[in-house]
């Protein structure tokens, strides 16, 4: 590869127009004759849905339509998509009930849908939505999941018994249960991992629009994944042709997860602008964000780790309730089960592993992925138990992970949990985190903390992810109902600069800047020479997204294949120009040379060759200079690292301050390490924010407490110190590039790093666990019923 | 929001006047909770009178031993002035903690102890030292200004002018912050003049409150080990998910103690 574009700082081309206020986001976008739809929802948990009279509603002014669930489903409207089938333990599948883009029947969520009102502004829209008069039949609700599965519980569904969608596993029972029957030592945990709100910058927003001439539907759309959309709602719920159908995603404010799904607002006013016959357009207020965008996370679980006496793990056994929320959302069931079983084994050779989940509805917000997806929970859970463990065998919570690492030599790894990790180095990870964060000087640090009144704790997660998603096959055979391949287009014109497709989509990521990089790596021209494109499904051949920190390791290679493609063919038309053999023609730094002599042409020679094809190879090489190649993993990549946090603590208050935060990670090369370092930075501050300040509360009568910013507790700023972001790299060994993905790592390490490092700070307390968000209400009750503190 | 008119006053006497014509109007200074409160559809006032056009309104001046601060001062502008942080400090600091840049640079000590938000700043700072409230009719003394959530003394159509500060010997304000809101969950600010001591404890209550058993406390002895043992009766106290009666009750007296120290 040449030298300069990869591993560079390179600025992002992005970020003129975005901080300057030149982006083109969904609700910049106004189309002629537009109208706004105001969507109408349940203010109840659950409740019978019933007489909807819209008629005072019609006669306001500006108000052109007030459409229902009865409407839709008059008009064959069919229900939003679950795109990934888990099966039980006895291989039934899963309860797979409706979800209707308008509620019929029945409301399951505060936020759940109800009807729709357009009219010529926003404000008539509100008002006239007033008028519109619901029979709710209210009902009884259950908010946690847990609560959802007993006797006697609120029934979301019919079909659904105790509110069961279903009940799977993963990994060896008989095996474990032998194990831990052997073993020296067993280390128990139960834990939450809480229920957060994704809160991108950028609320949801979609415009649909109809051409009645062409029978065309166009959606604009906050997505994550245009293609996806344009496949779930023409084919699931609109029942249009991919042809008659075009999705665009522009520039998108932050995804998370929570912009991936098919959401119903984005059917609603693509059907709705057909029915009124012009464009149809709905922006989320944030309070509406709050309760229709899907939530992450939210795990019960109950953890055991069986060790020897030498406190090298034997077997791990856990058991996870996994809330859904009301409806099953796009992805929702592989984010319990394959994003997050399947990283049990973390860095660690134990070798035999069991996870059991059932996942349940209850009358809250949709869950689906969100930061990590799954592999936060499965690291949370790993590194609490190590840490525990630790505790209760006196072995040094350090040392004891070294103990049980897989070693750097045992790769490709196979793990008890299905997934083989192609390479890693993760005592290289820790020994590096260790002396970057001065672990050895942390009780000087202590004793300092302690003469100012202050507790001070230091906390390690080494973790491990999955992500760069996914060999299709694989999928498949795990329930997906989608591949998981991507696409890439290089178009070279004819005057040599370079237009690059991707089925990926950037929303923040830094794609249009990191893809240039590499295609200009790889064909040696300048990265202004370099347009790249994303986000409509009209110029990009169907891609699967962005999401599971896959874009450049699966979109990335895509691009590269159809790179090869691209010197392929230049090289067949330099013989030609050069008259030499195909087979001495040499590519490098941009130019296509005979081998052993000076004579060469440029890309861009040989690109108005191709397309003014006069004096060309015709009889054999068609022209043009225009490669398309599809890349489908063989296998995920696995990202890892080691997190260390250093905590202070107010024991008068119990306020937590994270005063120090160390990150090493291996996400495989690095491309551009000022976005890798911007991915982290952004992760870590979820992570912290999972930990220390953000929940999703629900009351016991299932209202959602945390409806806006105002008790719903973001991270800030203020709140954190610098970090310090280090690599320790180890190549992915099956794609070209080595990237291993970097988005979510951030997220997936950090939460347990800082709450084994509150625990640590509260030894002298004899405190083992406390559940996020370690907020000061609770740290300050776990000290004051403790009290008085105990030696450590 | 609903729709609204809106008048932007030219005087006092003319807000005042308009105000008390209507009552469903509702007076504008910083805007910084009426605004949300309108976007949220929680009110719906037929009109707007904005208070932002008042010159006489705007301005911190030393008037006697007493420091004067127009109802339309910015917090920002409280936070840095040097008649402020020479006379008392403390409210320079209060000030400095409210909100975010954006809201101080916005809001007003008119528009925040016309409110009487139970968990905002400022009437900590009025009643902790003794203040008196100076409106378009009358003089309110601090004590007799805050009547309970949301509530105060004010007539219809009264207007809030200006705030004057006694100057105390010592005095100081500390803040445990709702993490999300930044609003306090428990701010003493205690205020020594002479003999006399006064606590004002907002965040906890249903309105800001002065504390008996604190003040005696103070009194006898000047010292944070003087109200270390003092248990705070919770009941009556705000509990929501940030923070329960019981925990604000114990954070009253850790803040007063830390208000103690800063006085010096």
């Amino acid at each position: 590869m040449a030298d300069g574009f990869i591993g560079t700082s390179v600025k992002r081309r992005e970020d003129a127009k975005f901080l300057t206020g030149r982006g083109n986001y969904t609700d910049d976008i106004n189309r002629p004759g537009q109208l706004d739809a105001y969507i109408i929802r349940s203010p109840h948990p659950h409740a019978g849905l019933g007489k909807i009279d819209v008629s005072r509603a019609l006669k306001q002014p500006g108000v052109v339509a007030v459409f229902t669930g009865a409407d839709m489903t008059a008009d064959g409207i069919g229900g939003l998509p679950c795109g990934w089938l888990i099966h039980n333990k006895d291989g039934s599948p899963m309860v797979e009930p409706a979800h209707p883009p308008l509620a019929t029947g029945k409301v399951r969520h505060v936020g759940d849908p109800v009807a729709v009102v357009i009219a010529e502004t926003h404000a008539q829209a509100k008002d006239a939505a007033e008028l519109v008069e619901i029979a709710y039949q209210e009902l009884p609700a259950v908010t946690d999941a847990t609560l959802a599965l007993k006797p006697g519980a609120p029934q979301l569904f019919d079909e659904a018994k105790n509110n069961l969608c279903y009940d799977w596993h993963l990994g060896d029972k008989a095996a474990a249960d032998a194990a831990f029957a052997k073993a020296s030592k067993v280390a128990k945990i139960d834990l939450i991992n809480n229920r957060l709100i994704a809160n991108a910058m950028e609320p949801r927003a979609a415009l649909g629009e109809f051409n009645r001439a062409t029978g065309e539907y166009t959606l604009y759309t906050t997505s994550q994944n245009p293609h996806v959309i344009r496949l779930l709602m023409g084919a699931n719920v609109l029942h249009v042709p991919e042809a008659k159908l075009r999705v665009i995603a522009p520039d998108v404010g932050g995804g998370f997860g929570s912009k991936i799904y098919h959401y119903a607002e984005e059917a609603i006013v693509t059907w709705a602008a057909a029915k009124v016959n012009r464009p149809v357009k709905w922006t989320a207020e944030r309070s509406e964000s709050f309760m229709s965008d899907a939530q992450g996370r939210d795990h019960a679980t109950h953890g055991e780790l069986a060790l020897d006496k030498d406190g090298k793990f034997l077997a791990l056994r856990v058991s996870t309730v996994a809330n859904l929320g009301g409806y099953l959302s796009t992805f929702a069931t592989a984010i319990p089960t394959w994003l997050y079983a399947t990283l049990l084994a973390g860095v660690y050779t134990t070798p035999v592993i069991y996870c059991e989940v059932k996942a349940v509805f209850t009358n809250t917000v949709p869950v689906d992925a969100y930061r990590g997806a799954g592999r936060p929970e499965a690291s949370y859970l790993l590194e609490r138990l190590v840490d525990v463990a630790a505790r209760e065998t006196g072995i040094d919570r350090a040392e004891l992970r070294k103990r049980n690492f897989i070693p750097k030599t045992a790769f490709p790894y196979q793990t008890p949990m299905a997934v083989q990790y192609d390479s890693g180095d993760y005592p290289g990870c820790l020994d590096a985190a260790l002396k970057a964060s001065d672990y050895a000087g942390f009780e000087t640090r202590r004793a300092a903390s302690q003469k100012v009144d202050k507790l001070r704790g230091i906390g390690i997660s080494t973790y491990i992810e999955a992500c760069g998603i996914a060999p299709s096959a694989v999928a498949g055979a795990l329930g997906a109902r989608a591949g998981l391949y991507e696409v890439g287009v290089v178009r070279v014109h004819p005057t040599g600069t370079i237009t690059v497709l991707t089925g990926t989509h950037s929303h923040g990521q830094g794609h249009e800047t990191t893809f240039a990089q590499i295609v200009a790596d790889a064909l040696g021209v300048p990265m202004e020479s370099i347009e790249v494109v994303h986000g409509d499904t009209a110029m990009i051949p169907f891609g699967m997204g962005t999401y599971g920190s896959r874009s450049l390791a699966v979109g990335g290679s895509a691009i590269l294949k159809a790179v090869d493609k691209i010197v392929a063919k230049s090289k067949k038309i330099a013989a030609h120009l050069l008259e030499a053999a195909e087979a001495d023609i040499e590519f490098k730094d941009g130019k296509f040379s005979v081998a052993g002599t000076d004579r060469s042409k440029t890309l861009g020679e040989i690109a108005l060759a191709a397309y003014v094809p006069h004096n060309y190879p015709i009889e054999t090489v068609e022209p043009g200079l225009d490669e398309t190649a599809y890349y489908d993993p063989k296998n995920f990549t696995f990202p890892a690292g080691t997190h260390i946090c250093e905590v202070e603590i107010d024991p008068q208050t119990g306020s937590v301050t994270v005063v120090k935060f160390t990150a090493v990670d291996d996400v495989g090369r690095v491309i551009n390490p000022m976005i890798v370092e911007g991915q982290v930075h952004g992760g870590v501050v979820q992570g912290i924010g999972q930990a220390l300040y953000e929940g999703c509360v629900y009351d016991a009568s299932g209202q959602l407490v945390t409806g806006s910013f105002m008790d719903y507790c973001m991270p800030r700023a203020d709140n954190l110190p610098a970090f310090a972001v280090g690599h320790h790299t180890t190549l992915c060994t099956h794609n070209t590039l080595g990237v291993k993905g970097c988005g979510e790592v951030g997220a997936i390490g950090s939460p347990p790093a800082v709450m084994n490092a509150v625990i640590d700070a509260l030894k002298p307390y004899g405190i083992t666990h406390l559940d996020m968000p370690a907020t000061p209400e609770v740290v300050w009750r776990a000290i004051d019923s403790a009290r008085p503190p105990r030696a450590a | 929001m609903y729709a609204f008119e809106y008048s932007r006053a030219k005087s006092v006497a003319d807000a005042s006047k308009a105000a008390s014509a209507d009552e469903e109007a509702k007076i504008l200074a910083g805007g910084m909770t009426l605004i949300p409160t309108l976007k949220q559809r929680l009110a719906k006032p037929t009109t707007l009178i904005d208070l932002n056009g008042i010159a006489d309104l705007v301005g911190i001046k030393r008037d006697g031993g007493n420091l004067v601060i127009g109802a339309m001062t910015r917090h920002s502008a409280v936070a840095r002035s040097k008649d402020v942080k020479e006379m008392i400090p403390a409210l320079a600091h209060l000030a400095e903690l409210i909100g975010d840049p954006a809201v101080r640079n916005r809001g007003t000590i008119g528009g925040s102890i016309a409110n009487h938000d139970p968990a905002a700043d400022y009437p900590a700072g009025c009643l902790g030292l003794g203040a008196t409230i100076v409106t378009s009719k009358r003089k309110i003394a601090a004590d007799d200004f805050f009547t309970g959530m949301f509530s105060t003394a004010l007539e219809d159509g009264e207007i809030v002018t200006a705030v004057s500060f006694p100057k105390p010997d010592k005095a100081a304000y500390m803040k445990f912050k709702n993490p999300a809101s930044r609003y306090a969950i428990v701010g003493v600010f205690v205020a020594k003049t002479g003999n006399q001591v006064r606590v004002a404890v907002t965040g906890a209550g249903a309105g800001v409150f002065r504390s008996m058993v604190l003040e005696d406390a103070l009194s006898k002895s000047f010292l944070p080990t003087a109200v270390e043992g003092i248990k705070i009766p919770s009941d009556g106290l705000n509990s929501d998910i940030h923070a329960s009666a019981e925990y604000r009750a114990h954070l009253i007296t850790v803040m007063a103690k830390r208000a103690v120290v800063a006085c010096g």
